[in-house]
């Protein structure tokens, strides 16, 4: 699903000026509550659901929740983000078919919403699955709809049961109950009947849907609406609701630029999940709905909120307090170290996770290059030792170092490195422990340590490095070295109030753009 | 035929004008009724502001007065812009564009009748060739208006080609009006709007095209303005249509669309029936809209 900007800048502006901030103060809130709520009615979300969104919001946003390890914006960010995909229905729903078939699905909607073409797309798509769906022409009210549901079910290669005209001829109630029993008895395990366009204000209209409803018994009622509807969204739905009573949206034409914050409406008053979303003219381009990805696209977050979530649960606070109590009293060892780089595995895929950084698309290339098993290798070294040795590296003479080389399948050298590098790496952190800035050739500021500036990409690198660096170049191992420290320290000021969550969280405000000098050293890096 | 009574604003503003008073309800109420009606917050804000100031200058304190002024405020922004149409060439083409699903063909099948009453001589183009059994649709409405057809020679046919047969047709018939459906097209789909710019191109090889008509759908959102801009930079957009306002939908973004764009709107279109568009008249459509 593609993303649009208009939002995104407008909320990245208002979050910009909370992002210097450590605290959020009630007209921080107001302010960014009333861009949200701008940004909303943009998006075409009815006014009843903006303001009761952004009454939660701003609720929260003042309590006391506020997550300590996340700035001002990702606390704003994460609010709203969880507000919309709460009302958004959280999980996404599957079709429920009948225990007894053929199951009845009935399709309903305003004038040219797109049921027809949905049909034949819903058709297609059921067919793939070993399904027999019987396609059912009860549009007797638009000129050549039965032609055109015609035309679609062959291209999908369906069967259609049209045994009226169409045109104004006919009754659709009798054809939809006579497509139910046309299936019963051609053994088809699926009907979708498509019914003609009307509006929510038409009763009689509303009637014969009600109508065609109560004869077929439908499994399902599909409301299919447009994703580019404005206000409106809430009265139709309520109308369709009252009237009809469906069991489940479809959003369609979401394959325009329209934010669909119809969605969000309707999810709202009507409490019905939104089931399909249908992208395109093709009968293929239909997918199943993602709550998440709809709540992205309203606010265009991007997976920026998957992020900060992946970061949080990575790595929870208390390991990190254990920790920097650690490198205070020069108890840092090898299990430690062990311990932080299968919390951060356990953040996912680190490929994943920057390709999930807005702006990361143009650094595909660097991220394909990017060795993951780095990681898994330093990891086969440390369990390689025994606990004896983890705890005091000074116990590794040339003989030890060979078995360990040996048992993890890698050579003395690398061993070696490891070693090395920890050993630098404790000793930086102590520094930092205790308070002190240490000296870090070519590495700028330290991240975590100077407020928020760069927190991401800095983390980002920090990850990267914590498989380390096999740079021939000392100076640049060392770097690269002290810069998994850096990381880990970070970690460790985790619970400080100016700190993020392991670093990760620091920067993803959603203006955070790598910038080129960003990308440059990040590039070096990933190049080396 | 559905009721109309809901289209009009009247029954949310009811509470306003029903007031003893001006006060801040007032100003929280107009503002959530214009929203509702689709006008989109950059709109409504002005507007708000607009009426707030003239309360303010004339010391009122009948909200009676606030619901003139909204009918005031309106209708001006409304009658900005020329909403006549100019059919004067001979032939006179008008080309019909849209997003899918708007109400294209439906209009077509109106206006056709609408100028039928006017006794003049019509034919339609089906360069819709895209989407399914839309020819044999617009030729049903065709009938129904007694107006007479190009069907595409065959299935898939390029609509350039179509809409160029239709002109050159209407020119050896002597007919007065060409109407030209098209496929309903995302303004996102860089392609299609490209298509749109062929079948301008090429028929105005053979007359120049009085109108672009863009179909808007009352119920679309604020979605509505990115359409408008893209169909004009590819479509030479001239006029609006805005269909569907038989429906609870206000269409509140037209006002949107027509100052952004300085496009007027022509026609609008309120139901299924063939005899359901009407001419615009800002006037009319202000006093509907505000009651």
């Amino acid at each position: 699903m593609a993303t649009f900007g208009n939002l995104s800048d407008r909320l990245a502006e208002t979050f910009k000026n909370l992002r210097t901030k450590g605290k959020l103060s009630a007209s921080d809130v107001d302010g960014t509550v009333r861009e949200i709520r701008r940004a909303l009615l943009d998006a075409d979300v009815s006014l009843d659901v903006v303001k009761q969104f952004t009454g939660q919001v701003r609720e929260r946003a003042l309590g006391d929740e506020v997550n300590k390890a996340l700035n001002p914006a990702q606390q704003v960010v994460q609010i709203v983000n969880e507000e919309l995909i709460a009302i958004l229905g959280g999980q996404q729903r599957r079709l429920q078919f009948a225990k007894n078939p053929p199951t009845v699905i009935m399709l309903a909607g305003l004038q040219g919403a797109g049921k027809t073409t949905l049909a034949g797309k819903l058709a297609k798509h059921l067919a793939k699955d070993g399904h027999t769906p019987l396609l059912v022409a009860s549009d007797l009210q638009r000129p050549n709809a039965v032609n055109q549901l015609q035309v679609v079910g062959s291209q999908a290669g369906v069967p259609v049961f049209a045994p009226e005209p169409g045109n104004g001829v006919g009754d659709p109630v009798k054809v939809a109950k006579a497509g139910v029993a046309e299936a019963r008895r051609a053994l088809h395990d699926v009907v979708i009947i498509d019914t003609a366009g009307r509006l929510g204000v038409d009763a009689e209209m509303m009637k014969q849907a009600s109508n065609i409803r109560k004869a077929t018994d439908p499994d399902e009622v599909l409301f299919v609406i447009d994703a580019m509807i404005g206000q409106d969204a809430v009265t139709t739905a309520k109308a369709f609701q009252e009237g009809v009573d469906f069991t489940g949206v479809v959003l369609s034409k979401l394959d325009g630029d329209a934010r669909g914050g119809a969605a969000l409406s309707v999810a709202s008053v009507t409490g019905r999940p939104i089931i399909f979303a249908s992208t395109g003219e093709g009968l293929d381009d239909f997918e199943p709905f993602h709550p998440d990805r709809m709540a992205s696209r309203i606010l265009d977050l991007g997976d920026i909120l998957t992020l900060i979530e992946q970061a949080q649960q990575a790595f929870d606070e208390e390991e990190a307090l254990k920790v920097a109590e650690k490198f205070a009293t020069d108890q840092f060892t090898l299990n430690d170290f062990l311990g932080q780089m299968q919390q951060l595995r356990g953040a996912g895929s680190i490929k994943k996770m920057l390709g999930m950084l807005p702006g990361a698309g143009g650094m595909k290339q660097q991220l394909e290059n990017f060795d993951e098993r780095e990681i898994v290798r330093t990891e086969a070294i440390i369990q390689s030792m025994t606990p004896a040795e983890r705890e005091n590296t000074k116990l590794l003479n040339g003989s030890r170092r060979l078995r360990i080389a040996k048992g993890s399948g890698m050579t003395v050298t690398d061993v070696n490195q490891l070693v090395q590098r920890f050993e630098q790496a404790a000793k930086m952190m102590k520094t930092v422990a205790r308070g002190g800035v240490p000296q870090i050739p070519g590495m700028g500021p330290i991240p975590g340590a100077g407020g928020y500036g760069g927190g991401k990409r800095q983390a980002a690198k920090n990850k990267k490095k914590s498989g380390g660096s096999r740079s021939g170049n000392p100076a640049k191992r060392a770097a690269e070295n002290e810069a998994i420290a850096s990381g880990a320290t970070q970690a460790g000021q985790g619970r400080a109030p100016s700190g993020s969550g392991f670093g990760l969280g620091a920067g993803t405000g959603p203006k955070n753009a790598p910038t080129e000098e960003e990308l440059a050293s990040l590039q070096k890096l990933l190049g080396r | 035929m559905a009721e109309r009574a809901s289209w009009s604003l009247g029954a949310a503003l009811r509470g306003v004008f029903g007031a003893k008073t001006i006060d801040d309800d007032t100003w929280d109420d107009l503002e959530s009724a214009l929203i509702r009606a689709d006008f989109g917050p950059a709109v409504t804000e002005e507007i708000v502001a607009q009426i707030r100031a003239q309360v303010e200058r004339f010391k009122t304190t009948d909200p009676k007065d606030v619901q003139r002024m909204l009918r005031e405020v309106v209708e001006e922004r409304l009658a900005k812009y020329d909403p006549t149409l100019k059919l004067t060439e001979r032939p006179a083409v008008v080309l019909v564009v849209g997003v899918n699903g708007v109400g294209k063909t439906t209009t077509i099948g109106k206006f056709a009748r609408f100028l039928r009453s006017y006794d003049r001589s019509v034919v339609v183009g089906a360069a819709d060739t895209f989407r399914a059994a839309a020819v044999d649709q617009l030729a049903t409405w065709a009938e129904r208006a007694g107006v007479g057809i190009v069907r595409p020679e065959r299935e898939g046919q390029d609509p350039a080609s179509v809409a160029f047969q239709t002109v050159d047709k209407a020119k050896q018939d002597g007919t007065e009006i060409v109407i030209i459906d098209t496929a309903g097209r995302l303004h996102t789909k860089d392609g299609l709007m490209d298509e749109l710019g062929k079948i301008r191109r090429v028929v105005e090889k053979q007359a120049p095209i009085s109108e672009v008509l863009l179909v808007l759908d009352a119920t679309t959102g604020q979605n509505g303005l990115a359409q408008a801009e893209a169909f004009i930079q590819h479509g030479g957009v001239t006029g609006l249509v805005l269909t569907k306002l038989d429906g609870s939908a206000k269409g509140g973004f037209v006002l949107a669309v027509q100052e952004k764009t300085g496009l007027p709107i022509k026609l609008i279109g309120q139901g299924e029936g063939i005899g359901d568009l009407t001419g615009f008249t800002p006037h009319v459509f202000a006093q509907k809209l505000v009651g």
